[in-house]
């Protein structure tokens, strides 16, 4: 592990360039620029809204503020965790010139395109965070608690990311699996909603490891209150072993990634 | 002097044919291993290296040779850890860096620039280094006008140029370099070598694979011969590289056999009334003896049967001798050496004594036929025999039909 860990720290450069590469072909190809970057938030976040007039209606309270803001602030690490799932899965398929023909640690590709995106998620953080100002939501002292839960939520969608990514390169069609629990996943996911808005059930949607980090930065960004700590733990650990299993995965793998490609 | 490279009883597996790689395939298959205990895999498996064992020492340039599908390119796979080996042990001491597909890190979107930083890093290089080496790799490429341009505006050759100069750029302990020196014009394959003879001064190793046979000779001192995975000759240049025309020629006459054994059923179906049938041919050297292979300095004499179902007036017969590439290296004709042969019928024999040729080391083919008196009308033609002429020791082929029994002098 420590050995792996090395590997990764002595290429960091390569790291840094192809997560350079990533971002510069991003935003070369796409004539919008930066906005690509909160293009899909914003219409997650339009989807959101249309969903949540709709629970209005129904129940017959009126939408607030708060409602509207919680699903902006969650939906942002969602497409950040879909967008960096949905690129690192095909990193080492999509790369095979690479993979065949030179050594590298390939735990670079998959972790470059996590970290392409997450540079996409700062730049929607940057604009939400003027939007949140403007809109006078506050902020209160639990929102030291965002860079944890932040961190847990990158080591996650990492752990996913390159546990996915070796998986894809030996099974092909797990892509496709992967993309459809994606495309799904925003309605198992308390994204739209809360998780106390479906009652008993709420248990189910926080085992979703991000199911309960969604919940604990709606809490210290919009409701400035403490976070679950029950769950946040629960989370946490489920994130740090997500990604020792995922690095070791792929490690284990490796040698095996020439030749199978 | 240390061991860089060494290669202990390695042996490595592939598959044959089409792989599972779905999810959809692997679960059948699973239910279908656990039911019946046998892999039927197994049988499409097999070994592209077997039991392959050798030792490099630093400083050294050894090159790697063998025909298609001898394990070449695995065993530069193997050492450039892309792949590892089934069984056996191996040991890299040092820096390595490999001249193969030099351009594979390219991304054609971004600028030749760029591609040269992530190109370096993903070969191991830190940002500072090339920071320091930018400008010494963009001169060597020679393509430093262009280096803002994206690449996939780049002519391949300018590509190739550019992924050569920044691996050459690596001062590598040990470089892997696999055919890549015939990249670009001849300046810069005179820039390459120049390069690599600085890398071998400086104490690097450098494994070379090439089917480049002057190349390997002006450059490496050791050659590993490799056939069907296994090392065939580990040696002096010198002597393995006669082992390899060996071999290549030995492939080269079964082709050209198995050509001439389908062309010429067709002839004989298309000729219906055959006056003459030339059904023998004996290959001789200066001594009479039938030999395998022979010297460019042989004398080569030729015993040609054959049987004429009528009488024929003054018939020309002809000799040509065909390389394996089809060019026409010489003929030789009755007629023109003022040999008049009265007349043939029924069997009867004719001996010609080719001399000397001085043919250069190949495959060759006997193209001999029987012609009337005017050469206009071929009686019989038959080309089934093949003469193997070997290179001497020492010789570089040139490619060139002859070698004249030359003699140099200085004034």
């Amino acid at each position: 592990m420590k050995q792996i860990l090395e590997q990764i720290l002595k290429y960091r450069d390569l790291l840094f360039m192809l997560t350079l590469r990533d971002i510069k072909i991003r935003y070369k190809q796409a004539v919008m620029g930066f906005l690509w970057a909160i293009f899909m938030p914003m219409v997650a976040v339009a989807s959101g809204l249309l969903i949540k007039k709709a629970m209005s209606v129904v129940s017959g309270k009126p939408m607030d503020l708060a409602s509207v803001v919680s699903i902006s602030v969650k939906v942002l690490p969602w497409t950040f965790f879909v967008s960096a799932i949905k690129f690192s899965v095909q990193t080492l398929v999509g790369n095979s010139n690479l993979v065949t023909k030179i050594y590298f640690p390939r735990v670079v590709l998959p972790l470059s395109s996590i970290l392409a995106c997450l540079f996409d998620f700062g730049i929607a953080i940057l604009v939400l965070s003027v939007l949140l100002i403007i809109a006078k939501i506050g902020i209160s002292v639990y929102i030291l608690w965002l860079p944890i839960v932040l961190f847990l939520l990158v080591l996650f969608t990492a752990g996913t990311g390159i546990l996915l990514a070796s998986i894809n390169l030996f099974l092909r069609d797990v892509k496709y699996i992967v993309e459809v629990i994606l495309m799904f996943g925003i309605f198992f996911t308390p994204v739209f909603y809360d998780a106390s808005s479906v009652g008993e059930w709420k248990i189910f949607l926080l085992l979703n490891p991000i199911g309960s980090l969604l919940e604990s930065i709606n809490r210290v960004v919009v409701l400035h209150q403490m976070p679950d700590l029950f769950w946040l733990t629960y989370a946490g650990f489920c994130s740090v072993v997500i990604f020792f299993l995922g690095i070791i995965i792929f490690h284990r793998q490796e040698p095996y990634f020439a030749e199978n490609i | 002097m240390g061991i860089a490279i060494e290669f202990n009883d390695v042996w490595k597996k592939f598959r044959r044919g089409e792989k599972r790689n779905s999810l959809r395939d692997a679960v059948p298959y699973l239910f279908k291993k656990i039911s019946q205990k046998n892999d039927s895999l197994e049988s499409k498996e097999f070994w592209a290296v077997q039991g392959v064992s050798f030792d490099i020492a630093k400083g050294d340039v050894v090159g790697i040779m063998g025909p298609n599908g001898a394990g070449k390119s695995t065993i530069l796979k193997l050492l450039s850890q892309i792949i590892i080996p089934n069984k056996g042990e191996m040991k890299i001491n040092g820096k390595l860096s490999a001249l193969i597909e030099v351009t594979a890190g390219f991304h054609s979107d971004l600028t030749g620039r760029e591609n040269v930083y992530l190109n370096g890093t993903i070969l191991g290089m830190k940002k500072r280094e090339i920071d320091k080496k930018f400008d010494a790799i963009a001169e060597f490429s020679g393509v430093s006008e262009f280096i803002d341009t994206p690449v996939k505006r780049y002519s391949s050759g300018m590509c190739s140029r550019l992924g050569f100069s920044v691996a050459a750029h690596m001062d590598p302990d040990i470089l892997l370099v696999d055919e890549v020196l015939s990249v670009g014009d001849i300046s810069f394959q005179a820039k390459c070598a120049q390069k690599m003879r600085e890398l071998l001064k400086s104490g690097s190793t450098i494994v070379l694979v090439s089917h480049h046979l002057s190349l390997i000779q002006s450059l490496c001192k050791r050659v590993i011969l490799l056939n069907r995975g296994e090392v065939l000759k580990d040696g002096l240049t010198d002597e393995v590289i006669p082992y390899y025309e060996n071999l290549v020629f030995k492939s080269q006459e079964e082709d050209l056999k198995k050509k001439i054994t389908s062309s010429s059923n067709y002839k004989v179906r298309v000729k219906a009334d055959i006056a003459v049938e030339i059904s023998g041919c004996q290959i001789t050297d200066g001594q009479k003896k039938q030999k395998n292979t022979y010297h460019s300095l042989d004398e080569i004499n030729l015993k040609l049967e054959y049987t004429a179902q009528k009488k024929i007036d003054q018939p020309v017969f002809c000799i040509e001798i065909i390389r394996a590439d089809g060019v026409l290296c010489c003929t030789s004709r009755t007629k023109d050496t003022g040999f008049v042969i009265p007349y043939i019928e029924g069997k009867g024999r004719i001996d010609v004594n080719l001399r000397a040729m001085n043919l250069g080391p190949g495959i060759y083919m006997l193209k001999i036929s029987v012609w009337d008196k005017d050469l206009i009308h071929p009686f019989a033609v038959r080309h089934s025999d093949v003469l193997r002429i070997e290179a001497e020791r020492g010789y570089i082929d040139s490619g060139a039909v002859f070698i004249p029994q030359s003699q140099w002098n200085q004034e």
